[in-house]
């Protein structure tokens, strides 16, 4: 992998990290998403390290850049994501699932710094993200809004009820990544309820799309950082990921949505992923 | 404690809700609007004429409408998320749930013209469920103003304090109530309006008139009937449902179906706590067409269908 935009160095040993923490979370907790976990991974780490503007000290801060998780059930890589951010502790991670633990299945805000909004039922977190970039676009301000979403989570029509007032109200403040990984929970996208040819439809839907390969830190981090003066639209863009990605065993396989390594499979996998 | 009926006239609640909405906006920037094509039945014409960039339309997209309300609130503004009460909280509930009650969000979601204000458009538009499905939600306060006056001041608490609201305003005209000059309205305290022995009245929303009305008929016979306006139904009075089991019969009336409204919320404490003979007034179920007096009537949600049910329930105590 290319690492030639100056964050990339970081941003890069920081996903491997974040692979190793939200695999770990899974594998103790006996539950999780590390399908999705690791298909995420890449545009959380380029995010965190390379673009959004929070500070874990100050977390509510009103002019601080929102992140959304809308694919709520990847908490195992945004938790870690968070941790490693500075957000709280990293030891916290291990009670991840366990009776009254803050990091329970799906992101609480009450419970959670750096927690924008509850996700988990999908389809949640766009409107969400364009009610937080409207207040933006009232009070001029230079906040960005970014929301994540996963592929199959676009069958939920809420999505595309918020598309159409992003759209309409040109929230040039407002960045959704699209973890285009081709797997639900039980099946290909494309077999299930077929969403191409997705960025025709954001396009009509009066969106700027960009398509880049999901796992690709110089070309998330250009994105991401490419600078937002002169925009008319909120754009998408379209991140082709694998579900799984890092371990060999696990990418493109439908059956790791929610499946828990066993104890050969973990060690096998943090080789794999690496120090 | 108590208060008359002001019979010069009959108001639409939604006026006042506008009313007020417009007064508070203009000192307070935070205040917004969001509705779902609303604006003419939301009363918001005003609203978006004087503050055109705080008036957030999102179309017909309930689910977009209350998530945008939730993101709005998470950009520091106070949005008022208004809109048809049987489709705000129908189709969006899972947002209400998810983005605005368990994320304890600042959004006032506003149920316009509840009930069987569109009586003769049928079930799909009747909202006589609301309170049901939204009083299992933590976090989540819940009012039912019963006139003008109490509309405003609902309005008021929900701007002035933290946290999610539901206000439920009907647009079937009622009479304002006149109160004594030292009237306040609480958030989760109900209001005596009559005061009484043999039985106990609780109402909410445009059933409080006819409540009172109910005790006075009651009076002319020799009943001391107590009215208890319970626009809260979340968090609920409890102590003044304790209070009025002491007079040994309670009758509740809401423009709602009879299962888990004002009556379920007051059947819980009773049972749980105080038992004593409890009718509870509304709507059986899916309802006929027909206007919304003529559904209120046929249901015996009149003056003298509460008067009615507070004599039988009175007849059943003494007769057990």
């Amino acid at each position: 992998m290319s690492t030639s935009h100056p964050r990339a160095e970081l941003t890069v040993a920081k996903a491997r990290q974040i692979r190793r923490l939200a695999l770990g979370m899974v594998y103790r907790a006996k539950q999780g998403h590390p399908g999705g976990d690791m298909s995420v991974t890449d545009i959380l780490a380029t995010l965190y390290f390379g673009a959004l503007r929070v500070d874990p000290a100050n977390p509510n801060d009103p002019k601080r850049d929102r992140f959304i998780l809308s694919k709520g059930h990847c908490t195992g890589a945004f938790y870690a994501t968070l941790a490693e951010k500075g957000f709280f502790p990293l030891d916290q991670l291990d009670t991840y699932m366990q009776p009254l633990s803050k990091l329970n299945g799906h992101p609480n805000r009450n419970y959670t710094p750096g927690v924008e909004t509850n996700t988990g039922p999908l389809g949640h977190g766009m409107p969400v993200a364009v009610g937080a970039a409207i207040a933006g676009q009232i009070d001029q301000a230079d906040y960005r809004v970014f929301v994540v979403v996963g592929d199959g989570e676009l069958q939920e029509g809420s999505n595309w009820e918020a598309a159409l007032t992003a759209g309409h109200r040109k929230l040039a403040n407002l960045t959704l990544i699209i973890d285009r990984n081709g797997l639900q929970q039980g099946a290909r996208t494309e077999d299930t309820a077929a969403l191409e040819p997705l960025a025709d439809k954001w396009r009509a839907f009066g969106w700027d799309v960009v398509e880049v390969d999901g796992h690709d830190h110089d070309a998330l981090l250009s994105i991401f950082t490419a600078p937002t003066a002169g925009r008319t639209k909120p754009l998408c863009v379209l991140a082709r990921t694998h579900k799984g990605q890092g371990i060999s065993f696990m990418r493109d396989q439908v059956s790791w949505h929610h499946g828990v390594p066993n104890q050969a499979q973990y060690e096998l996998a943090l080789q794999e992923i690496g120090q | 404690m108590s208060a008359e009926i002001n019979a010069a006239g009959r108001y639409d609640c939604r006026e006042a809700f506008a009313k007020t909405i417009e007064a508070l906006a203009e000192k307070d920037e935070r205040i917004v609007a969001v509705v779902n094509d609303s604006v003419g039945s939301s009363k918001l014409v005003g609203f978006q004429k004087r503050f055109p960039n705080r008036l957030i339309n999102v179309g017909i997209a309930e689910q977009a409408m209350v998530g945008v309300g939730a993101g709005l609130a998470n950009g520091g503004k106070v949005p008022f998320v208004s809109g048809a009460s049987c489709f705000l909280t129908a189709r969006a509930l899972e947002q209400i749930k998810a983005d605005v009650a368990y994320t304890n969000t600042n959004v006032k979601l506003c149920g316009m013209s509840s009930g069987v204000a569109y009586g003769e458009l049928g079930p799909t538009h009747h909202s006589i469920e609301d309170f049901a499905w939204l009083r299992l939600l933590p976090n989540l306060t819940i009012t039912a103003p019963s006139d003008r006056w109490e509309t405003e001041q609902a309005v008021k608490a929900a701007a002035a304090t933290e946290g999610p609201f539901f206000l439920r305003i009907s647009r079937m005209a009622v009479p304002d109530l006149v109160r004594p000059s030292d009237a306040m309205f609480q958030i989760g305290k109900a209001e005596t309006l009559r005061q009484g022995r043999d039985a106990t009245i609780i109402a909410n929303g445009v059933m409080v008139s006819r409540a009172i009305e109910a005790a006075d008929q009651l009076a002319a016979s020799g009943m001391n009937v107590r009215v208890v306006n319970m626009a809260s139904i979340a968090p609920l009075d409890i102590e003044a449902i304790r209070s009025a089991a002491e007079t040994g019969a309670i009758v509740t009336a809401e423009e709602h179906s009879v299962r888990g409204g004002l009556g379920g919320a007051v059947a819980e404490v009773v049972a749980t706590s105080c038992p004593c003979r409890l009718r509870i007034l509304g709507f059986p179920g899916f309802l006929p067409t027909g206007s919304p007096e003529f559904l209120l009537e046929r249901y015996g949600l009149t003056a003298s269908g509460i008067a009615d049910a507070v004599r039988q329930t009175i007849e059943a105590r003494k007769a057990a």
